[in-house]
């Protein structure tokens, strides 16, 4: 479970990244952030595995305040909450598999990491989380031989072989096309679903948001403007959220009814 | 409409105002630093180009035909000379790491440790070769030991504010990564700063291993062992066809070892 209580960022520079976010995630939800760039949507997802540092507040993960963590503790933490990015963030000259084990770099002594000493156990967890995303044939492959979503679902492999409890997603579909967006999106799901992992995803596509989400959480200026389930959103939502009315660019398109 | 637009065709330069200013500026101050300089070496140079010209045949004459027969007594130290500046770069491509990274902005967040770490390097590098051998000489004496301890020193300077400047244009999104997936600043710098250095540190190793091939003879000269030192002797007893020879090796050494190490760069880039 994930709690924010009254939690608060304001970036050096003197920007108020969180304004006063009190929200509560349950375990297994798949929950959606929407909102325009700037509104806060990365600051909210980067301050659970600490990638950001919030000011004020408490942020409680399995009920631990997460925001006093620092070396071991803060490690530890990140092996729990798994991350994926909008630019796939693989090390492109490093072939398809390397990037896969470096998942399980949290969990392994940095001696045996450095000479590649990986267990067997966790060579075949990586090799089936890439037949999960169907991507095993691409083993040895250089990471830059691959396609944006082919890229994306390595990564969706890394995060899998690190056995997260949570996964936080920002912007994973950005720089994908539509079919392929939800092709992501799709395993996403489907992880989620499977492995009972909370997923929290930040989206500025209100159709995919409402095809993939449990509950929506929208977000303007740092602050939390909407919360609530999928059921309960309609078009008028998004313009609250948004602050103006829907456009053609705010949609993906080319879902599969 | 087609008023407004030439309006601003003629009020939008492609520069402000004040860049080209300044810029005007800057290229008359340079200039006059040039012609300043170029009379005044004029005024030093006793006769002139004519007198050169006239002087170049006497020194040809003198250098030539070299004496080739002295070929084999060469091979030895010119060997020599190889092994220094191999062992000399050897040790600072394994002592450049640390330092490298310690002195890259973006990983070295920590200011005080990366300024003192710059400054030590920038320290290092105005340290001429010729000094820190003729210091290296005096503390152990004529050898290659103290040869290779300044090309080592030498060779570092170098090597670490180049790599450290290679690792600040590195792409910071896999290092995210993996500080997201828990790995610690080891395993982060393993995994996603070494295979993105790679192919330039190897690159730069081999041009400062070029650098050091022709350091390492001019270091001989003030006793710190290899090739430089015959070249020196020889030079001094007046000896000027064997000093020939000498120079024609080293001139074809330097030609290899370049036409070699840029086949390997060619190969990782």
């Amino acid at each position: 479970m994930i709690e924010f209580k009254n939690v608060g960022l304001v970036y050096p520079n003197g920007t108020e990244g969180l304004k006063n976010i009190n929200v509560k995630i349950n375990d297994g939800e798949f929950v959606v952030i929407v909102g325009l760039s700037g509104a806060g949507k990365s600051t909210f997802i980067r301050s659970i595995n600490r990638l950001v540092t919030p000011t004020s507040g408490s942020l409680l993960v399995d009920n631990e305040d997460i925001l006093k963590f620092k070396g071991k503790n803060l490690r530890k933490l990140r092996t729990k909450v798994g991350m994926i990015f909008q630019n796939y963030n693989l090390v492109k000259r490093t072939n398809v598999f390397k990037n896969v084990l470096a998942g399980r770099l949290g969990h392994t002594g940095t001696l045996r990491s450095i000479f590649n000493l990986y267990s067997k156990e966790d060579k075949a967890l990586a090799y089936n989380n890439l037949n999960r995303v169907n991507i095993a044939e691409k083993l040895y492959n250089r990471a830059d031989e691959l396609s944006g979503g082919q890229q994306q679902r390595v990564s969706i492999a890394r995060v899998l072989t690190q056995k997260p409890k949570y996964i936080l997603a920002d912007e994973p579909v950005a720089s994908l096309d539509p079919p392929t967006s939800h092709q992501v999106m799709t395993y996403l799901k489907k992880i989620n679903k499977e492995d009972n992992i909370t997923t929290i995803v930040n989206l500025h596509f209100i159709d995919m948001a409402m095809e993939y989400a449990d509950r929506i959480i929208g977000m303007r200026a740092g602050e939390v403007v909407f919360d609530g389930p999928v059921s309960e959103v309609t078009e008028k939502t998004f313009e609250e959220i948004y602050g103006r009315s829907i456009r053609e660019d705010d949609l993906r398109g080319g879902a599969q009814e | 409409m087609t008023t407004k637009n030439t309006l601003a065709q003629k009020t939008m330069p492609l520069y402000p105002a004040k860049t080209k200013i300044q810029v005007t500026i800057i290229f008359f101050v340079v200039l006059g630093i040039y012609t300043y300089s170029m009379i005044k070496t004029q005024e030093d140079m006793v006769g002139g180009f004519g007198g050169a010209l006239g002087n170049m045949y006497t020194v040809i004459e003198k250098f030539f035909p070299p004496n080739f027969a002295i070929l084999p007594a060469i091979w030895d130290s010119m060997m020599q000379t190889i092994q220094m500046a191999i062992i000399a770069t050897t040790i600072a491509a394994i002592l450049t790491v640390p330092l490298a990274v310690l002195s890259a902005q973006n990983i070295t967040t920590f200011k005080p440790l990366y300024y003192l770490t710059r400054t030590l390097l920038n320290l290092l590098r105005t340290i001429p070769d010729l000094v820190l051998a003729v210091i290296f000489v005096g503390l152990f004496g004529i050898g290659v030991f103290p040869g290779i301890l300044a090309l080592t020193v030498f060779s570092l300077g170098i090597l670490a504010k180049l790599i450290s400047e290679t690792i600040e244009s590195v792409d910071m999104n896999p290092l995210e990564a993996m500080r997201a997936s828990g790995g610690n600043v080891f395993q982060v710098i393993w995994y996603s700063l070494v295979p993105q250095i790679a192919p330039q540190f190897t690159s730069l190793v081999l041009y400062v291993f070029e650098i050091n091939i022709r350091a390492s003879v001019v270091l001989g000269m003030v006793g710190a062992g290899g090739v430089g030192l015959i070249l020196n002797q020889q030079l001094k007893f007046y000896n000027y066809p064997n000093a020939m020879t000498v120079i024609i090796v080293i001139f074809a050494t330097v030609l290899i070892i370049e036409y070699v190490s840029n086949k390997l760069r060619e190969a990782l880039l």
